[in-house]
């Protein structure tokens, strides 16, 4: 996935000097920019980010999804896998703050029931939102039981019904009555994850790979081209499949879980091997690199001390690019169910349901994880975006 | 040429050679072999199988010898032009290819053409009016075609198809066309579904084409041979035309070897969220019912498929780019 924008023009403030220093000795120039003269790389990097409004709105936006997967159990209203029969299809209920009532207004989040009706010929059961009907929330609402971070039993959440009981569906419900917010919450956990660990995994391979190809060079280097040359001429998603297919059908959600994200990073790894390749071979020819070369370090403190640090950030670069790049991978994996597998949540699980179109004609809310999907996507292309054009802060 | 021809198809050959390795390990993946799996899923449906056919077809696979042995048999076989079996559809692999194939390809085809011919007249406009108007819709739908995944692309087109206009747009023909012989009417049918897949694969592609074609329009935009033909006095349409286009054509060429492994992989997903009959739905059946041959021969052909797709624009590459052709340094 290569995105390119236009690089920002150059910061012209930072320690320039224009011609004609007549000045005396030990004075100090006035137009040199001392204010951000001093800063670190790191520093500089995040100037050059924030300049880049759509990566920063993107950062919230990310932070936000993250914040949710982190916190799934406390943001979900209802236990994502309650099964409801009663509220099958379910058309989502909208949010509404400020309550009207005889006695004047009031701040009182609440959302409308449901009436059924049947309809007479085809005896299909319809919900109608009735406006009588007020289910009014609260907030830290004590209600089913899950575990913070995996770890600590609780069962406050963030919003819920005050009766228990009563239907609560911001985003609809599914073929079986869950609710599709809380499930989009968990799937949020997952597919975010999924990405994560997938460029994590490809990220040591890239790196190790990339990193003695471009290094050492020599026969090793030719070798690992050749490999990734022919990875990249493979189409990506047969070759996944065959993959994801030879996996047994008994293994755990969690098996299944690793395989997956292994069998992404599998593939994924070349890009980044690619980048970290070529920045070693740029290194390479620096002087300082030379010198510590000729001062004696070994190979381990010549990348770790003096090469490492001058390409981190590229590094990252080329992984927040290919985050996105797997989590769509995943979400197409997992909707041909080849990938995750139904009592785990995913946003390419979740879609599974949404792939008849008489099931899209009912209930069209289904199609809500990939809104999230989209939005997550789009996000991290634009954080990516950015952080290239702020990784090397010194380019002009 | 004739030389750099002969390094390519060497490379080609060697790479398929790679691929077969990678899809045999595939086929062999799945716990026990496939005759077991074939007897088991006979058995499951009241079948019996008799002891000689068991025997004749370990035989005929070569599953008692060592794995060497069974690649190179099931290499020699596809050589020849054998696929091997499909249990599940109780049919030889080729003949369920013969069928379908020509289908894929068309699709596949007029979707790569769709996708050049909208995405080269946009990325010149993108970079000829940088930061106008239309250059900012194309940067946003562009940003879009990444963001969304194929088959979400088609559920949404057939939601809104289904919904708004009521048109149901899966399948490639009519059901009165499905079997017919192909004539005016069989091919007008054709038209009126087919370009809803077209549109769907083509939009990640030409996205990334854009993006391609604009960022090395803008590279050539400013160099200095453009001021002089501009100060010479040609007009801008001739100028941009006749030269920074060409140049920025270049590198466009290039990327039909990573344009066309994304056209594959999104045409399977397309093809199956509409539900064409194409050869990607067969491979998903295949996968999900682990009949490796059946799936492993198709993965092989869509190997195939993108390499020598590859082979064309490295061929027209070294066609428009002498420096290439000549092999000299610096020239990729």
């Amino acid at each position: 996935m290569t995105l390119t924008t236009p690089a920002n023009s150059p910061d012209a403030r930072i320690g320039q000097v224009r011609d004609t220093p007549e000045l005396a000795v030990g004075e100090i120039d006035p137009r040199i920019d001392l204010t951000h003269g001093t800063e670190s790389q790191w520093q500089l990097i995040r100037r050059r980010f924030s300049k880049h409004r759509l990566a920063v709105v993107s950062l919230w936006i990310l932070s936000l999804f993250v914040f949710v997967a982190i916190f799934a159990g406390f943001v979900a209203p209802n236990d994502p896998g309650n099964v409801k029969a009663r509220y099958t299809y379910a058309p989502p209920q909208a949010l509404h703050f400020i309550d009207k009532t005889d006695e004047g207004w009031a701040f009182r989040p609440h959302v409308y029931g449901y009436t059924v009706e049947i309809e007479p010929e085809a005896l299909r059961r319809t919900f109608v939102i009735d406006e009588d009907k007020k289910i009014y929330l609260t907030f830290f609402k004590r209600s089913w039981e899950y575990k913070l971070f995996g770890l600590i039993p609780t069962d406050i959440h963030l919003i819920g019904p005050e009766r228990s009981r009563d239907p609560f569906y911001l985003f609809g419900a599914d073929r079986l009555g869950r609710d599709m917010f809380s499930r989009l919450v968990y799937g949020t956990q997952i597919s975010l994850s999924v990405g994560l660990v997938g460029v994590i995994m490809s990220l040591v391979l890239g790196v190790i790979i990339g990193g003695a190809a471009g290094y050492f060079g020599g026969w090793f280097d030719a070798v690992t081209q050749r490999a990734i040359e022919f990875l990249r001429s493979l189409p990506t998603i047969p070759l996944w499949m065959g993959l994801a297919a030879a996996m047994p059908s008994d293994w755990s959600p969690l098996q299944t879980y690793f395989a997956i994200t292994l069998i992404l990073s599998f593939l994924g790894w070349t890009e980044l091997a690619r980048v970290v390749r070529g920045r070693f071979l740029a290194l390479n020819g620096e002087d300082y690199v030379a010198a510590a070369r000729y001062d004696g370090c070994s190979h381990l403190r010549v990348i770790v001390r003096h090469m490492v640090p001058a390409f981190t950030s590229h590094i990252i670069t080329a992984a927040s690019l290919a985050v996105p790049a797997m989590i769509l991978a995943e979400t197409a994996l997992s909707f041909l169910g080849l990938g995750l597998q139904a009592p785990v949540i995913s946003w390419g699980v979740l879609l599974q349901e949404a792939q008849n179109i008489r099931t899209l004609a009912t209930a069209p809310w289904l199609l809500l994880p990939g809104a999230a999907i989209v939005i997550a996507v789009l996000a991290m292309n634009f954080i990516g975006d950015g952080l290239r054009d702020a990784a090397d802060p010194y380019a002009k | 040429m004739l030389n750099y021809l002969a390094r390519r198809l060497v490379t080609m050959i060697l790479t398929l050679l790679a691929l077969s390795v990678v899809v045999f390990v595939v086929i062999q993946l799945p716990p026990g072999d496939f005759v077991t799996s074939y007897i088991a899923s006979l058995s499951a449906a009241g079948e019996s199988v008799d002891q000689e056919t068991i025997i004749a077809l370990r035989d005929r696979y070569k599953l008692d010898s060592p794995v060497l042995v069974q690649y190179a048999a099931w290499l020699s076989d596809i050589l020849r032009g054998d696929f091997g079996y499909s249990f599940e559809m109780q049919r030889p692999v080729s003949e369920i290819f013969s069928q379908r194939i020509g289908i894929s390809l068309a699709v596949e085809l007029t979707a790569v053409i769709v996708m050049w011919a909208v995405s080269i007249p946009i990325g010149i406009y993108s970079a000829v009016n940088q930061y106008s108007v239309g250059d900012y819709i194309a940067t946003i739908l562009g940003f879009l075609g990444l963001a969304i995944p194929n088959f979400l692309f088609a559920l949404v087109l057939m939601y809104v198809c289904y919904n708004w206009f009521g048109v149901t747009i899966t399948g490639l023909f009519s059901a009165e066309y499905m079997n017919a012989r192909w004539s005016v009417d069989r091919f007008l049918d054709f038209a009126s579904h087919v370009w809803a897949p077209i549109l769907v694969i083509s939009t990640a592609g030409a996205a990334q084409l854009v993006r391609v074609l604009r960022a090395n329009l803008l590279d050539e935009l400013n160099k200095p041979y453009v001021l002089t033909a501009r100060a010479k006095g040609l007009t801008k349409r001739r100028l941009i035309w006749r030269y920074p286009v060409r140049v920025a054509m270049n590198p466009l060429v290039s990327t039909i070897g990573w344009v066309l492994p994304t056209v594959i992989s999104s045409s399977f997903v397309t093809a199956i969220v509409l539900n064409l009959p194409t050869l990607s739905p067969i491979l998903l059946r295949a996968l999900l019912s682990q009949d490796m041959y059946l799936a492993g021969a198709l993965i092989m052909f869509m190997g195939l498929l993108t390499l020598v797709g590859t082979l064309i624009s490295d061929l027209l590459l070294a066609w428009i780019d002498p420096r290439i052709r000549l092999g000299m340094v610096g020239a990729t």
